[in-house]
C-alpha cells in the first residue's frame, strides 16, 4: 500500500496541554497559533470544495469563475456514470473492500489473539516476521505476484485476485495482537479450566471485549483496498471488474473525449470515490486520531 | 514499536490450537511475501518472458546480464535521481510543517477537531480522486496559472521538465502531512512539560524552546518520518502515472516502480523489472539505515 499505515492498540493519553503563561504576549502567540491554523486548513479544504464545485458546474473551466458555487447541475454525475458505470464500479470496490475487511478481521483475531495469548512453536519467528513484513514496500514485490496470480494461478479479472494481496493486513494483526496483551490472562485460565475451547473462549470472552480494537482494525484497513490503483490496475483488464479507483483513472487517461465536460465528469467521479472513505472518517474521527497513531513514536 | 513482554500469554495456554490459529497468517506472509521475493530473485537472473501457464519456454540463467542492462539505462538512473529529488523536498517539508502545525494544535484552542480533521482528509482520500483535482488546479489552464497571469510557468507545472517531479513531492506532501501531524502531535505528549516550564523560568522565549525541547523531543517521530518518506519515495507509481502523464517530459518524473511496470508489463521485460525490483530494494535498506544513523547520531 502506497500510504504508510499506523499501528498499535493503546490508547494515547489525554491530550496535555503546552502551559501558556498568562501575560500579553500569549494572546499574541494564540491569534499567531489560530492564523497558522487557519491558513493550514484552507491549503488543505480548498481542493476538495474545488472538487464539489467542479463537479457541479456545466462547464467546469479552470478559471476563477470555476471557483464560485452557482449554476449547479447534476448533469456530471450523469456523466460519469455513462462513462465508467458508476455502479457496477462502485460494487467491485464493495466487493473487494469487504473481503480484505472480512479476511483480516477473521484470520488477524485468530493470529492475534494465538501471538498474544497462546503459547506454540515458532510463534517468536512469527512475531519477528509480522514486524519485518511492515517495513516491505508492497510495490517492490508487484511483478512476481503479477505474475504468479495472474499467470500461473489465472486469477487475473476476479475478485480473489484483487484480494489475495492484501487478505491479511499485518498492521491488524499487530493491533490485534496488543489488544489481546492487555486483557489478563486469568480470565482465559478460567474458561480453559471449566474445559471451553479456544475457539469458544475467543468468540465469548475476548471478541467481545476487543470492539474497539475491531472498529479500529477495519478503519486502518478500509482505506487500502477502498483507495487502492496500482495492484487492481494490474489485475483487472475487463472494465466490467474494475474498481472505482481504476476505472476513474481509465477515464482520466483515455475516454475523456467521449463527454460534453470531461473535467466536471472526472471531478464527479472523485467526489464519488472520496466520499466514502470521507465519510467514515469524519464520523469515525475518534477512533482515527486517537487509538492508533502513537505506539510508533515510542520507539 | 511497543513490545511488552511483561504481561505475556498463560503458560499452559495449547500449543497446537495456537499454531492453527497463526497458520493462515503464516501461510499468506509465504504467499505474499515469501514466495514473490524468491521468485523476484530467481526471475532477476534468467531470462524470463510471461507466458500462459503451461506453454513451455525457457528461461535460460544469465547470471548478471540484467542487473547490467539495469546499471546502464540512463532512465533507470533518472529514477533514482528522482526519488532523491523527492525525499529532498519532501522530507524537510513535511518534518518543518507537520512539526509546527503539531505544536500548534498542541494548546488549548477553539475549533481543535475540525482543524486535526482538516489536515487528516487528503490522508484517507484516493490518491487517484485528489489526483483529478490537481491536474485541474495546476493545468495549463488551471486556476494556479489564471491566479498567477503572466508568472505561470512555461510549460505549464505538470509538463515542465523542472516542475514535474516538484510537483509531485508537493502533493504527496500535500496528502501525507495529515498523518505525521497527528504523529508528532503523540509524539508531543512525551516529551517532559518540566523542561518547559524550567526553560521559561530561564528566560528561554518560545522559539527558543522549541527549537531546544520540542525539536529533540520528538526525534524519534523524526526518525518515523524519514523512514516512511523513504518507503513512499520507493513505491511511487499512481502519482508520476497519473498526474504527470506516465512519468513526465523526458522521464523527468518516472519512478522506479513506474518503470517496472513500464518495462515489465507494457514492453515485455520482467526479468529486467525484477532486477531493477532487487535494485530499489537494496537502495531503500540502504538509505533507511543511513537516514536512521542521521537522525540518532548525537543523542
Amino acid at each position: 500500500m502506497s500510504t504508510p499505515t499506523t499501528e498499535s492498540a493503546t490508547p494515547a493519553p489525554a491530550t496535555r496541554e503546552t502551559p501558556s503563561p498568562t501575560t500579553g504576549r500569549a494572546r499574541t502567540g494564540r491569534i499567531l497559533q489560530l492564523t497558522v491554523l487557519s491558513l493550514g486548513a484552507v491549503a488543505f479544504l480548498f481542493p476538495f470544495y474545488y472538487m464539489v464545485v467542479g463537479s457541479l458546474k456545466k462547464t467546469t473551466t479552470g478559471d476563477v469563475s470555476g471557483a464560485l458555487p452557482g449554476g449547479f447541475t447534476t448533469a456530471n454525475y450523469r456523466a460519469i456514470n455513462g462513462a465508467i458505470s458508476l455502479g457496477r464500479s462502485l460494487l467491485n470496490s464493495g466487493i473487494v473492500t469487504g473481503g480484505v475487511l472480512l479476511c483480516t478481521l477473521v484470520f488477524g483475531v485468530l493470529a492475534g489473539y494465538a501471538l498474544a495469548q497462546l503459547t506454540f512453536r515458532g510463534r517468536g519467528t512469527v512475531f519477528a516476521t509480522l514486524l519485518l513484513v511492515q517495513t516491505i514496500p508492497f510495490q517492490l514485490l508487484m511483478l512476481p505476484l503479477y505474475a504468479l496470480v495472474v499467470r500461473n494461478y489465472g486469477l487475473g479479472d476476479s475478485y480473489l485476485g484483487m484480494i489475495l494481496p492484501f487478505a491479511i493486513n499485518s498492521t491488524a494483526v499487530f493491533l490485534f495482537r496488543q489488544f489481546f496483551l492487555q486483557l489478563p490472562a486469568s480470565l482465559f485460565e478460567a474458561a480453559r479450566i471449566d474445559g471451553a475451547s479456544e475457539l469458544r473462549i475467543l468468540w465469548t470472552i475476548a471478541l467481545p471485549m476487543a470492539r474497539p480494537a475491531l472498529l479500529t482494525g477495519v478503519l486502518l484497513t478500509f482505506i487500502g483496498p477502498w483507495n487502492e490503483f496500482l495492484w487492481p490496475f494490474l489485475v483487472t483488464k475487463n472494465t466490467d471488474m474494475q474498481p472505482l479507483a481504476v476505472s476513474l483513472a481509465g477515464f482520466l487517461s483515455n475516454l475523456q473525449g467521449t463527454v460534453a465536460n470531461p473535467t466536471g465528469a472526472l471531478l464527479a467521479g472523485a467526489c464519488v470515490l472520496a466520499l466514502p472513505a470521507v465519510a467514515l472518517f469524519l464520523v469515525f474521527q475518534r477512533h482515527f486520531t486517537h487509538t492508533n497513531i502513537d505506539s510508533g513514536v515510542k520507539g | 514499536m511497543t513490545l511488552s513482554h511483561t504481561n505475556g500469554p498463560g503458560r499452559r495456554g495449547t500449543s497446537r490450537i495456537g499454531a492453527l490459529f497463526a497458520a493462515p497468517y503464516v501461510l499468506f506472509v509465504l504467499a505474499v511475501f515469501a514466495v514473490p521475493l524468491g521468485y523476484t530473485v530467481w526471475i532477476s537472473f534468467h531470462r524470463f518472458y510471461f507466458t500462459a501457464p503451461g506453454a513451455g519456454v525457457d528461461s535460460p540463467w544469465v547470471g548478471l546480464s540484467n542487473y547490467r542492462d539495469v546499471f546502464t539505462d540512463p532512465v533507470v538512473g533518472r529514477a533514482f535521481l528522482n526519488i532523491l529529488i523527492f525525499l529532498v523536498i519532501n522530507v524537510p517539508l513535511t518534518v518543518g510543517l507537520s512539526l509546527v502545525l503539531a505544536a500548534a494544535l498542541n494548546a488549548k484552542l477553539p475549533f481543535r477537531s475540525f482543524f486535526r480533521a482538516a489536515y487528516y482528509v487528503p490522508y484517507v482520500t484516493a490518491s487517484v480522486a485528489l489526483v483529478a483535482v490537481w491536474a485541474f488546479l495546476f493545468g495549463s489552464d488551471g486556476l494556479v496559472n489564471h491566479a498567477l497571469g503572466g508568472l505561470a510557468p512555461d510549460p505549464s507545472w505538470l509538463v515542465n521538465t523542472h516542475l514535474a517531479m516538484p510537483m509531485i513531492a508537493f502533493f504527496v506532501t500535500w496528502k501525507q502531512l495529515g498523518f505525521f501531524v497527528m504523529l508528532y502531535l503523540a509524539a508531543l505528549q512525551n516529551v517532559s512539560r518540566e523542561l518547559y516550564e524550567a526553560a521559561a523560568v530561564d528566560g528561554a522565549g518560545s522559539v527558543r524552546r522549541f527549537f531546544s525541547i520540542t525539536v529533540p523531543g520528538v526525534r524519534p517521530a523524526t526518525t518515523l518520518v524519514l523512514i516512511y518518506a523513504i518507503i513512499t519515495g520507493a513505491n511511487l507509481f499512481s502519482e508520476p502515472y497519473l498526474l504527470t502523464g506516465g512519468g513526465g517530459p523526458d522521464h523527468a518524473s518516472v519512478s522506479p516502480v513506474l518503470l517496472m511496470y513500464q518495462k515489465g508489463i507494457e514492453q515485455g521485460h520482467p526479468d529486467f523489472a525484477a532486477a531493477l525490483g532487487i535494485v530499489l530494494m537494496v537502495f531503500v535498506l540502504a538509505v533507511s539505515l543511513l537516514a536512521r544513523k542521521i537522525s540518532e547520531r548525537g543523542d
